[in-house]
């Protein structure tokens, strides 16, 4: 462990060379790492690698193919149509967010970390939220009625991104109308969204202290009737694609991954469930009002794609029935905390108070100041944990912002998915992981 | 590690002074914000997460960043006997079977920043420990392919230490002789 070990590693070319022949300590570092193989294991397989005389084949997938969702780049290692290895290259949208959220102050930040997740953009500033109020130490005092509208509108978020996963899923494997019909519904969601927040993507509308503004009126039958709408359609795609021949031979036992591997790779969301764990961080570690309302955890058991499309179908409804119950129990009250340090005050008041005035000015100028320390809070998004590592250093701005992407981390699965499948389905997989390269790259 | 008898699975203070700083595994133990942080040396890091996921059920690690504290004007929390040091790696470990979480803070001195790499313990630190190679340049030993993830590879520097101020860096493009 010396300095000069950093010159060694390089600034290595993202490359996959051919090889020929991998021997078995190379695939036991590979592949062994992730399935916990034995080394005898390790040279069986490197028996069945292609020899000397046979020749693979490196093919680059992207980063500018349909169905590579955004940019992602895929280097394939090719024996005929079996994808042996394969190495995913990120990093084409990457804008430096973690960098740009030290700039900005603690009420400026949902407005950055928004456009990480974009097809979940509620879900980035709720943890953006809940850490910077662990830090202020404000959490219990935020109102029921904030963090209900809070879970109202992750809820109808995770709608709508699970019914975009649907769209783009149908399209990568063929099913044209599926794509139509999943943006059709999408947009119903968003426009809900557009209703309630004032926006149809990056909302900004979850903040440090509650959300931007009360619902407004007439939301409550706007939202019913979303929910009436896209339940008979939901059977729909039951009809066009869960119990369509064609939509099960692509999907079912394609890309398989065991519940062992997920963990060691650290899958999370919808490709962690495939694989049988019910672990739903709404559940397992329940935070806004999630331990009030009732719902199920979706559950695969062949941890394949078919299961993953099928669980985020079959979550669609679960936020659907939690939309419900909270129709039903949203209580009174006000939609952000009162305190002047941490939200700006009622427009009325500034008319009236100097005191509201310099309050006002005082947020939007220089922001609130967070006590030191650091925190990790941590979400369900539709993709997995969302996790956000603040480090405070007692100012107005975050001295360290750090998000743990689920997409980033659930993309090193999909090598494991894709090997010794043929390259045909690898497009089923890479559509499974359902990877928002937005959040990857940041 | 240590001995085992002394310190496995305790929870609170290993030993029975009131004074006794609280350890676990025999690392130092503190708590920010409610949430459990182990403060383990580079050396002990690999043997100590090893040792949560065999016997504690820690089995995922869910997250590995870093932070570059040499402009941080606050106090830093540390435990005593912990020297404070440039930069800090940030493990994140989960158990699944209690929903509990770990946070180790592993100091990185800044003329030799360098780690042991998780990688055989949880492969799915890869991708993570990239990309802290890459916003911090912290090398980290025994990686399978440490290489730049998220920046151009031959972009020169590391965009989150503290000493690359934003909008200070010349936009550096691929290929181009002379950027600015």
């Amino acid at each position: 462990m010396t300095a000069t070990d950093l010159s060694r590693t390089g600034e290595g070319i993202q490359e996959m060379a051919p090889r020929k022949g991998a021997g078995a300590a190379e695939l036991l570092r590979e592949l062994g790492a992730v399935l916990r193989m034995s080394e005898a294991d390790a040279a069986a397989l490197a028996e069945q690698e292609p020899g000397d005389e046979e020749h693979t084949m490196i093919l680059n997938m992207g980063p500018q193919h349909p169905s590579t969702h955004g940019v992602l780049r895929l280097m394939l290692e090719l024996d005929g149509e079996t994808v042996l290895r394969t190495k995913p290259i990120v990093g084409y949208l990457h804008t430096g967010m973690e960098k740009t959220a030290e700039t900005l102050t603690y009420l400026q930040g949902p407005t950055n970390v928004t456009r990480m997740d974009y097809a979940a953009p509620l879900f980035n500033e709720l943890v953006f939220s809940l850490a910077t109020e662990t830090l202020l130490g404000i959490e219990e005092e935020i109102p029921p009625r904030a963090q209900w509208i809070r879970m109202l509108l992750c809820e109808l978020n995770r709608m709508s991104s699970h019914l975009l996963f649907l769209a783009t899923n149908g399209l990568d494997l063929g099913a044209v109308s599926m794509m139509i019909y999943g943006w059709r519904e999408r947009e119903e969601t968003l426009r809900l969204l557009e209703m309630i927040t004032g926006l149809r993507m990056n909302h900004n509308f979850i903040r440090p202290g509650g959300v931007a503004a009360d619902l407004p009126d007439g939301w409550r039958d706007a939202t019913l009737r979303v929910l009436d709408l896209v339940e008979p359609r939901l059977q729909e795609y039951e009809v066009l694609m869960s119990g369509q021949p064609i939509w099960r031979e692509r999907l079912q036992g394609v890309g398989v991954i065991t519940a062992a591997e997920a963990l060691a790779l650290g899958a999370t969301g919808p490709i962690l469930r495939s694989t049988g764990v019910p672990w739903d961080l709404r559940k397992a570690a329940p935070y806004l009002y999630y331990d009030q309302v009732e719902f199920g955890v979706v559950v695969g058991s062949y941890g394949d794609c078919f299961d993953r499309y099928s669980i985020r179908l079959n979550e669609v409804r679960e936020s659907m029935a939690i939309v419900r119950q909270i129709l039903d129990r949203l209580p009174p009250g006000d939609y952000r905390i009162q305190d002047r340090k941490v939200t700006p005050p009622p427009r009325a008041r500034i008319d009236e108070s100097m005191e509201a005035l310099i309050h006002h000015f005082k947020i939007f100028t220089e922001g609130f100041k967070v006590p030191e320390g650091e925190v990790y809070r941590a979400i369900e998004s539709p993709r997995g944990e969302l996790g956000c590592y603040i480090v405070s250093d007692g100012s107005a701005r975050p001295y360290r912002m750090h998000i743990r992407g689920p997409s980033f981390v659930n993309l090193q699965s999909m090598p494991h998915m894709l090997r010794g499948g043929f390259i045909a389905d690898a497009v089923a997989v890479i559509s499974s992981v359902d990877p928002i390269m937005g959040e990857v790259d940041r | 590690m240590s001995d085992p008898e002394q310190d496995t699975g305790a929870e609170g203070p290993a030993t029975e002074g009131a004074e006794a700083p609280p350890t676990r595994y025999g690392v130092p133990l503190t708590e920010s914000r409610g949430q459990a942080v182990l403060h383990p040396s580079r050396d002990e890091l690999v043997d100590l997460v090893r040792t949560l996921r065999d016997d504690e059920g820690f089995g995922v690690c869910v997250d590995v960043t870093a932070v570059d504290y040499i402009a941080y004007g606050a106090r830093r929390e540390l435990p005593e006997g912990i020297e404070p040091q440039r930069y800090e790696v940030v493990v994140g470990l989960l158990c699944h079977g209690t929903a509990e979480r770990l946070r180790l803070r592993v100091q990185v001195p800044g003329d030799d920043p360098t780690c042991p790499s998780l990688f055989d313990v949880h492969p799915g630190t890869e991708a993570l420990e990239r990309e802290v190679y890459d916003m911090f340049g912290i090398a980290f030993d025994g990686h399978p392919d440490l290489s730049r993830i998220l920046m151009p590879e031959d972009w020169e520097g590391h965009p989150l230490r503290k000493d690359n101020p934003v909008g200070a860096i010349p936009v550096q493009f691929k290929g181009v002789q002379n950027a600015r």
